[in-house]
């Protein structure tokens, strides 16, 4: 890797390439993003009416369901596991924490651009914070819909509520991500080839531009001159 | 490749990364998600029979059919076979047979010439939902065994559903109540096939398992009633809300 630092990748053409994802983390993502998507299908299955009366084969889907469910944790314990691990907890780091450039951020909806933003978003954040949540809440109430037998008698109803719930919340928060996601390019590309242009980083990410190449990001001033 | 370097002597300049500051909240989202879903396992089950009551009402007058797909006082429609078993009203016949003094064929129309028998109760999922209120017509199982006549020795009845699968039980003094009939309408309409229709069995102060699907054929045996699908799959034999499967629901 060359000067100046080693997030700053090798560029076959005129655009200055920063490391985003290394392999652990767009692992750790995509592993989870299709346990998401087999749990949200094999749960429309089950859960649709239509669906259901369409496909039936409800013992094979529901144990799909049950399997997919219970490796939920497993991607996030193999990114954990290795020395590569060091990425995913900067990660880790970098989501759980929100300052005050993120609250402005929030409460301006993005729409105020003095915010100088880190690697991730507070969408992003909030994002992964609620789908952290959710894994441990639908494996909870999922092992007691499944394991029902030992728990007290209104757990079970207890538990389908939850469960219940929070897939709609989960459905809605997956389209919305899937959503944003499409509407920003060079950062869905960043978790499939693992770089963003420098540029895009220092117009979207200035405060992680600056952390990862040394260099100061252009002020709002003269953003206007960003390339686009 | 490698992850953001953050020892190279660029870092000194910048103050602080923004990612190691600030409050937790990412934290806090999560703990505060595991706090609702531990309330919710203890208390949902008294949520959900609030909204049972208060809101199923509400939705039943939404005419986007949108409302059908939040988990309240909806019917959720199981199948155990690979496609929904369907047969029009014309073509279905219902087999009476086994330990029986004459083995009898019944039409829908033979059906609906008999006695009938109404009900409206609450239909309760062993697996938690409820619906309340759902009306019901159909002629009452015991005039069907009596029609072909239940032989000596008899003791309990076997189903079949023309799904070729699903295989329900009762015993003969079960099946002889007033509130298991043989239904063939649902809500004031020709039951649908996603409903189990056109003629399936409702046994009402059991669980929804009970009360087969696609009635295809009733069976009369001898005193020992066999598994049923789901039974063989471990759930209660004698099925009743609220007395059996773990449950403590209200009894319909």
């Amino acid at each position: 890797m060359t000067a100046p630092s080693e997030t700053e990748l090798p560029t076959p053409g005129p655009t200055r390439r920063l490391a985003r994802f290394d392999v652990a983390e767009r692992a750790l993502h995509w592993a989870n993003a299709a346990l998401f998507g087999v749990l949200l299908a094999t749960a429309a299955l089950l859960y649709v009416g239509q669906l259901s009366a369409l496909v039936g084969r409800r013992e094979l889907v529901r144990h799909v369901h049950v399997v997919c469910g219970l490796l939920l944790p497993v991607p996030l314990f193999l990114a954990l596991a290795g020395p590569w691990r060091r990425s995913v907890l900067a990660d880790l780091r970098a989501l759980n924490r929100f300052d005050g450039d993120d609250r402005r951020w929030l409460r301006s909806r993005g729409r105020d651009i003095s915010v100088r933003l880190g690697k991730f978003n507070p969408g992003q954040k909030l994002n992964a914070a609620f789908v952290a949540g959710a894994i441990g809440v639908m494996l909870a109430t999922g092992s007691i819909m499944f394991w029902f037998a030992p728990f007290p008698l209104a757990w079970r109803t207890g538990a389908t509520f939850v469960h219940d719930w929070t897939a709609i919340a989960v459905g809605l928060v997956v389209a919305g991500h899937i959503w944003m996601a499409v509407g920003d390019g060079d950062s869905l590309r960043s978790m499939v080839r693992g770089w963003v242009p420098a540029w895009w980083a220092e117009m979207h990410r200035p405060r992680w531009y600056e952390q990862v190449t040394g260099l100061a990001a252009a002020t709002e001033d003269d953003e206007r001159r960003a390339p686009r | 490749m490698a992850g953001p370097d953050l020892s190279h002597p660029g870092q000194a300049e910048v103050v602080e990364p923004a990612s190691e500051a600030g409050a937790p909240v990412g934290r806090r989202v999560v703990l505060g998600m595991f706090g609702l879903g531990a309330a919710g396992i203890l208390f949902g089950a008294r949520a959900q029979d609030l909204l049972e009551r208060t809101v199923s009402p509400l939705l039943s007058r939404d005419g986007t059919g949108l409302s059908s797909l939040l988990p309240v006082g909806r019917f959720r429609i199981y199948t155990v076979t690979g496609s929904l078993p369907s047969r029009s009203e014309a073509d279905y016949r219902l087999a009476v047979g086994g330990m029986v003094e004459r083995p009898t064929d019944l039409t829908a129309a033979d059906l609906r010439a008999m006695p009938p028998a109404r009900l409206t109760k609450d239909f309760q999922c062993v697996t938690g939902w409820r619906v309340h209120d759902v009306s019901w017509v159909g002629v009452r199982l015991a005039d069907v065994l009596d029609r072909a006549g239940v032989q000596a020795g008899a003791g309990a009845v076997r189903f079949h559903s023309f799904d070729g699968t699903y295989t329900e039980t009762l015993t003969l003094d079960q099946a002889r109540r007033d509130d298991v009939i043989v239904a063939y309408e649902l809500e004031g309409k020709p039951i649908s096939s996603a409903h189990g229709g056109p003629v399936r069995l409702y046994v009402a102060p059991m669980y929804g398992y009970k009360s087969c699907k696609w009635l295809d054929r009733i069976e009369v045996t001898g005193p020992d009633p066999k598994l049923g699908y789901w039974e063989y799959r471990g759930y209660s034999v004698d099925a009743w809300i609220g007395r059996s499967n773990g449950r403590d629901d209200r009894p319909v």
